[in-house]
This record gives structure tokens, sequence and C-alpha cells, in this order.
């Protein structure tokens, strides 16, 4: 199981911002090690996120994506208090989810 | 007490039963579309996704550097005024694959996305807004990298 996540979800009028930056390597298949041998793609390909267990966005990554990917997204109508979820898998099937309440 | 031969028959359709019910890693990556995401022009691009040719409008931004000087992580975000986008994608022209990222977007959330993308080189970087009546629509930005991202 990866690092958790660090979400931020602030409220601001009825809109709340929300930032997630997940750890992982994100390794896009094409780079080589000292010993020459391609390093194999390791990167997330599905990111999902919730709103009080409702699904609001879903992604598709690349491998492109950076390294220990930040995201940044803007949710209609959440307030304080209310529950934001996000989730990821990865192409070796791992996968993590964490929550965070908006302030 | 189970025979070696019935526990063996036993894992195997417990691993039918997962791959069924797409438990599995192998066909749960199914629904990540590896067409589009190998997709080398802007042309393969929207044949893999389903789309027509895309046109420039004011109606999409991107924001990002005009110089960017590592090419590992530079920061991008796309946005549209329009009503009714169902997904935004981002693209970076000169990388192996055209297609960083694609979101999917309810009525819930903005069409106004950022995140952090990795570039080989200097490149055009695409946002693309996809509306519910399949219009397509990109803003453009070039952006020049001094380090590229890609290994090398």
């Amino acid at each position: 199981m990866a690092d958790p996540m660090r979400i931020r979800a602030q409220a601001q009028g009825d809109k709340t911002t929300v930032r997630v930056l997940m750890s992982h390597e994100m390794e896009t298949g094409q780079r080589k090690d000292s010993a020459g041998k391609t390093v194999p793609a390791w990167f997330i390909q599905e990111v999902s996120a919730a709103h009080n267990g409702k699904t609001v966005m879903t992604a598709q990554w690349g491998p492109s994506v950076a390294k220990n990917p930040f995201l940044q997204f803007v949710i209609k109508g959440a307030k304080a208090g209310d529950k934001v979820a996000i989730s990821w898998k990865d192409n070796k099937g791992d996968s993590r989810s964490d929550e965070a309440v908006v302030s | 007490m189970s025979t070696r031969r019935e526990v063996l028959a036993q894992g195997a359709s417990l691993a039918a039963a997962l791959a069924g019910l797409g438990l599995l890693p192998q066909a749960a990556q199914a629904a990540w579309s590896q067409a589009a995401f190998e997709a080398k022009t802007m042309s393969d691009l929207m044949k893999a996704l389903g789309t027509s040719g895309p046109a420039e409008s004011k109606d999409v931004s991107i924001t990002g550097p005009d110089i960017a000087e590592n090419g590992a992580v530079v920061p991008v975000g796309a946005a549209t005024t329009l009503a009714g986008a169902k997904r935004l994608l981002l693209l970076v022209e000169k990388n192996p694959a055209m297609l960083a990222a694609a979101f999917d977007l309810s009525d819930a959330v903005e069409p106004n996305i950022s995140t952090r993308v990795k570039m080989g080189q200097s490149s055009n970087v695409f946002a693309v807004a996809i509306t519910a009546d399949n219009k397509v629509l990109y803003a453009v930005k070039e952006i020049k990298v001094t380090l590229g991202g890609c290994g090398g």
C-alpha cells in the first residue's frame, strides 16, 4: 500500500476547492536504469473523487502525469463538514483511498 | 478433508469468478482506454475517443508557465466557460504519447482542473474540452522546457 494522500478541501462561498497530493512514482516506462534496462511503467491510471459518497469526477491518467501527482478541482455546492473522498488505482492494480473533511 | 486436486479446482473456479466480477487487475484495466493513451497525433486521439475533429475556441483556456525550468514537473491547468462540458483533456504534443490526462466531469464539478505533467521537450500543450453534444474545442499554449523530464 502506498503512502497516504494529502487532501485539502476549502469552502469559499458555495464552491469548494480541493487540492490533492498523491504519493506515487509515476514511472513512464521510457526511462532506463544504470544497467541500461528499461524501468517498467508504473503509474496511476484511474482517479475518482466523491463528495459525500457520490462520485463527482473521474479521471484517466497516462504516464506523463508528473511524479507525486498534484490535482486541483472545484466542487459546487459542497460546504464545511462535508466529506471528500479521493481514490486512485495504478497499472499494477494497487489502489488507495483517502478522505478529508471540507473546512 | 479435501484432496489436493479438489483444492486446486476450487482455486481455479475462484479465480474465474473474480475475473468475471472484474476484481482482478487485468480485467479492471479494461476501463482505461489504452488506444487513447497510445495515440501519437490529434487525429489518432480523436478517433480513439470517438469524437470529431477539434476546433480552437476562446471558451477554453489553458494555464501554464511560458518557460518550464524542469520538464519533470510542469504545472498546467485546463478550464472552460462552456456549459455542459463533460470532459477535459490535457495533451502534450511532443511527448511519446500525446494524451496526459482525461477528466470526466459531473455537473457538481466546475470545468476547471489543474495538475502537473511531465514534458520531454518544448512543445505545444493543449487543453481540450468535450461537451455533452460532442463538440470538441481546444486552447493551445507553447511551453518551453529547459530540462527534459523523460529521462535520458
